[in-house]
């Protein structure tokens, strides 16, 4: 992560910023600051029916926010000269991704704690842990959380057809560039037309060319949606169908980096292939290996798509995911608060298992002498 | 008496099983491969042209074991013969269209012009914001990755609510831009390190302002890695189902919600449904198709260092 570190950019501009230009920097970024905070007050007062401005939504108080945070970055550069400048080129992304991330999930917490029905008038009510409570004796949820782990663990398998299929396209190969094409293409597709296209039509019991394959192969009675098992392995091979494309340009980019002189230096004291691959390309894919898991693991905890299109969770929720389980809960019940802290305790497994993860691999990765 | 029947001749010689058996293993195996990758939307494809028997019977092959019939894409009204005439579904489709492209194109180039500027700056100045310093904030944009859509997705649907947003394009494309921000930053991080940092202290010596030594001089370099970045937060946007089915419903609804709200209730007639998803992946089809170069050098950055 710190790989660029000590290579920055070492010019110092001169500035001159008169006390004038700095008066109106200041007052700039605090009057626009006074104005946001003046509307988000009278916006307040207005929604607590205390006085009357006629607000219809909170608009007012977005317009206010975007000036503010035009004048703080204009700010900068009338305040700081060059050094704000410098600024200016990662402020409005850190203020896009505070606006759009910190300050909703804070505001998530708030949601979290209470039963809110949108579709009731009572709006939001605070119940404390009684989420909590619920969460704890809600079999479908744990139920969608170890789905969560086998549905992980898939990516094993992922990562062995990935890591094949990028050998296979390593070597000296006619029309490469077809095949690269096309082990791309699942990956272009969206995950909901990939549903309709595999999990509906091709999947289909009675005239889907998979099921027909299958009772040619000698299956009477092909079910693919049927049991629990069946059902899970028929959504992680679409899963997997989707994304080896990713872990395989990875792994393609790692092996072409890997110089030719470890291979012929092996030749040269007569290696077999077998032992060539274990002991020379597998541990000097390990690091790119690592990483492309890493990603797989992070777009897999996002899984929900092709489950809530196929399934919708089913059968007994056997196929369900984290995500599908709460857009469902969301969906059938429209009960913002509950699905909301669902989500929230997700998120705190995830932080906390990545951070875990990333520190292992960190070691892994680190080279061994 | 021992005579030797069999000769090997110099032919025979050159024949070198092992390696006519390796050749046959990896094309066999790639073949098989690609045939798995490219057979659903061959599926599609052929499915938009059949009527109902044809479906039922499996058949396959067109103009073999079955004749093309316009059906699929008269149930669009994109068909010749319809094409000219009112078509409510068409008018209905073409919105849809229009909404995830503009949704997928403005949030790929916000997100891209806001990431670029962040890894440009990341990679060259130090900066210090209280604590946090260059790598805290860099893993600070990274770490959004690892957020799961859901987390915000139920309180978006009450914020957007209080604000008026909820079914409104530019709800969208601010969320849109938000999920492949970090993708962008990750691809840009790696494409301006690659960059020596001498050209831009050539630039400022001979009086270039620093966003100006940006524009001319590092943009035009970087600009595979910025394309590379842009298709493929494209593709993740064009795809985007979650947060389109969460909070649209009839203005801007994208065309994967569309595609997905007929699942249901139309499971019989496979030609509209095919002739649906097939418009829905042709556009990513052609641009990886036209693109993979770039797509490859995208996925590819940061897996080697």
């Amino acid at each position: 992560m710190s790989a660029s570190e000590g290579n920055y950019l070492h010019i110092v501009m001169p500035d001159q910023i008169s006390d004038t230009r700095r008066n109106f920097g200041r007052f700039i970024i605090w009057g626009s600051a006074v104005l946001l905070i003046l509307t988000v007050l009278l916006q307040s007062l207005d929604q607590s029916n205390f006085l009357s401005f006629g607000f219809e939504n909170w608009r007012p108080t977005l317009y206010a926010y975007l000036f503010w945070a035009f004048c703080l970055c204009l700010g900068q550069v009338i305040l700081y000269g060059e050094q704000g400048k410098r600024r200016l080129f990662i402020l409005p992304a850190v203020l896009f991704v505070i606006s759009v991330v910190i300050f909703p999930l804070i505001f998530a917490l708030g949601i979290a704690f209470s039963s809110w029905n949108l579709s009731s008038p009572d709006g939001r009510q605070f119940n404390g842990l009684a989420n909590v409570y619920q969460m704890w004796s809600d079999p479908f949820y744990w139920n969608a959380l170890k789905n969560m782990i086998y549905y992980t663990l898939a990516i094993l398998f992922e990562y062995i057809i990935a890591f094949s299929l990028a050998l296979l396209l390593n070597t000296q190969i006619r029309a490469r560039k077809f095949f690269r094409v096309a082990f791309l293409m699942p990956l272009m597709l969206s995950p909901v037309a990939v549903s309709w296209m595999i999990g509906k039509s091709m999947l289909e019991a009675r005239f889907g060319p998979i099921s027909r394959l299958a009772r040619e192969l000698g299956w009477e009675n092909p079910s693919f949606f049927g049991s629990h098992e069946m059902a899970r392995a028929v959504i992680m091979m679409m899963d997997a169908w989707t994304f080896i494309p990713l872990m395989m340009i990875m792994i393609l980019a790692g092996l072409q980096a890997i110089p030719k002189e470890m291979h012929e230096a092996a030749d040269v004291d007569g290696a077999p292939p077998w032992k060539k691959f274990w002991e020379i390309t597998f541990p000097l894919m390990l690091p790119v290996s690592i990483t492309a898991i890493l990603i797989r693991i992070i777009f897999k905890l996002k899984l929900a798509d092709i489950i809530i299109n196929v399934t919708s969770g089913g059968p007994g929720g056997a196929t369900d995911s984290v995500t599908s389980f709460i857009f469902r809960e969301y969906r059938d019940r429209s009960n913002v608060g509950y699905g909301t802290f669902l989500a929230i305790f997700y998120l705190i497994i995830i932080v906390i298992l990545m951070t875990i993860l990333i520190k292992i691999a960190d070691k892994w990765m680190r080279p061994r002498y | 008496m021992n005579k030797q029947i069999f000769h090997d001749t110099a032919q025979d010689l050159s024949f070198k099983p092992n390696w006519f058996f390796n050749r046959f293993l990896i094309y066999g195996v790639l073949i098989i491969w690609a045939f798995i990758c490219l057979f659903p939307i061959y599926w599609t494809i052929t499915t938009t042209f059949k009527a109902a028997p044809d479906v039922m019977k499996g058949n396959i092959v067109p103009w073999w074991d079955f004749t093309p019939k316009w059906l699929g894409l008269k149930s669009l009204g994109l068909s010749p013969n319809t094409i000219f005439v009112e078509n409510t579904v068409r008018e209905e489709f073409l919105k849809r269209f229009w909404n995830s492209t503009i949704i997928a194109f403005s949030s790929s180039t916000i997100a891209v012009a806001l990431g670029s500027c962040t890894a440009y700056g990341l990679s060259r100045f130090s900066y210090r914001f209280g604590f946090m310093r260059n790598s805290d904030i860099s893993f600070f944009f990274l770490s959004q990755l690892i957020l799961p859509p859901v987390v915000l997705a139920l309180p978006f649907l009450v914020l957007y609510k209080e604000l008026a947003l909820l079914d409104t394009r530019i709800g969208l494309i601010a969320l849109y831009t938000l999920t492949v921000l970090p993708i962008v930053i990750w691809i840009m991080r790696d494409q301006f390190g690659s960059i020596p940092v001498e050209l831009e202290e050539a630039a400022l010596v001979d009086g270039l302002s620093l966003w100006k030594a940006f524009g001319t001089i590092i943009l035009p370099i970087a600009l595979p890695g910025i394309i590379a970045a842009f298709i493929i937060s494209l593709v993740l946007t064009w795809n985007e189902y979650f947060f389109a089915a969460l909070l649209t419903s009839s203005h801007a609804k994208t065309l994967p919600v569309m595609v997905a709200s007929q699942t249901g209730s139309q499971g019989i007639a496979w030609w509209s449904m095919a002739a649906l998803s097939f418009a829905a992946i042709l556009p990513l089809v052609i641009i990886g198709i036209v693109l993979e170069k770039f797509i490859i050098k995208g996925m590819a950055a940061g897996a080697v260092k």
